[in-house]
């Protein structure tokens, strides 16, 4: 009886301790991931060791945003790869919820796009709950700090997600130059509207 | 007769003007942030069901018809759903277009804001910004829920008891 009590209480401790949303904060430490892309290779984050940090984005192939904001990661990579920042997506959806989010899919998507960054699938979705990724585009910026990955930025790209020649704020790109610079990072999280991450049914 | 006058001209009046005032009442409204608070924010002891969605979310428009349901059959209950389409495509007759398709009973609003960054969180702290999301408000005590998910039938009422 008393055993059952302890127990009752440990628990009701336990869940009022564990913080309201999983997922990293800007300057935790990342843990490894390995994950498939869609050239059929497995990629982790070690691949990067040399690297001065990552752009990880959690990417679908069918949310509007995502469609909206695709040529700008694009670009986001063809400019910062060769600085020492390369983009890493990773399509975190359940296809089974979202057919067109399916791995041949994103295959099709990569081909077509020409994308010469990893676009990763996140099939068990540990990677997206690890990090705390709710929506998509979904930006961490990760910086390389001696060996250990810690968060940079959380957010969106930019603040203008309808039309990129409107945006007045490029969020991630004004946190990496900071970065590169030794400069503090002016925001380190923003919000955007987006469409949430199609999680597995519980 | 000229009472008989007057009736004619009155229903007259009433068979003209009323299409347009049912009309404008189910229409969307766009709206500005402050508009949009004043409205979460108004006085009433009914309960207050505010849905975030857009015509191109596909778990937005499969949840929409929990909240017309709800609206309808509970008299203490006020739904406004929230779309939030002009944040991707400038023309509000698209939600027009959607809601007459539907026939959505509902109050519906269009937000008409920039930057979301600046704000999300003025409506909501917990928000990430991405839809379904729904805040529900006991009118009379200011309690609150709120969910960033798409609802199943009978989540919506197990909500609303947890704040009664």
């Amino acid at each position: 009886m008393i055993r059952s009590i302890i127990a009752a209480v440990a628990c009701v401790l336990f869940v009022a301790a564990s913080p309201l949303k999983g997922g990293y904060d800007v300057g935790d430490t990342v843990a490894d991931f390995k994950l498939k892309n869609v050239t059929g290779k497995m990629v982790s984050l070690t691949d990067y060791a040399s690297s001065k940090g990552v752009i990880v984005i959690f990417d679908c192939n069918t949310c509007p945003y995502s469609k909206a904001y695709n040529d700008r990661i694009i670009a986001l990579n063809k400019k910062y790869a060769s600085q020492g920042f390369p983009v890493v997506a990773i399509q975190p959806n359940d296809p089974s919820i979202s057919p067109g989010d399916s791995f041949e899919e994103m295959v099709k998507l990569a081909e077509k796009k020409k994308y010469d960054f990893p676009y990763l699938f996140d099939e068990t979705q540990n990677v997206a709950k690890a990090f705390g990724a709710t929506n998509t585009p979904h930006v961490f910026l990760l910086k390389n700090d001696g060996g250990k990955f810690t968060v940079a930025y959380i957010g969106a790209i930019d603040d203008n997600s309808r039309d990129a020649s409107a945006v007045t704020k490029k969020y991630v790109e004004e946190a990496i130059e900071s970065l590169m610079t030794s400069k503090e990072v002016p925001a380190t999280k923003t919000k955007a509207v987006g469409c949430t991450i199609k999680w597995k049914n519980a | 007769m000229g009472l008989i006058y007057c009736m004619k001209k009155a229903f007259f009046l009433l068979i003209v003007l009323l299409p347009g005032a049912v009309y404008s009442q189910s229409a969307a409204e766009v709206v500005k942030l402050k508009q949009l608070q004043d409205h979460i924010n108004r006085e009433t002891s009914n309960i207050k069901v505010i849905n975030f969605w857009a015509t191109w979310c596909g778990p937005c428009v499969k949840e929409m018809p929990l909240f017309e349901k709800l609206g309808a059959e509970r008299k203490d209950v006020e739904v406004t759903l929230v779309s939030l389409d002009l944040d991707l495509n400038p023309k509000p007759e698209v939600v027009h277009r959607f809601v007459e398709r539907k026939k959505l009973k509902s109050k519906v609003l269009i937000l008409d804001e920039k930057d979301p960054n600046s704000w999300i969180n003025q409506i909501e702290k917990n928000w990430s910004g991405a839809i379904p999301a729904t805040i529900i408000i006991n009118g009379k005590t200011g309690q609150r829920k709120f969910v960033e998910k798409e609802l199943h039938e009978g989540d919506l009422e197990k909500l609303i008891a947890e704040i009664l």
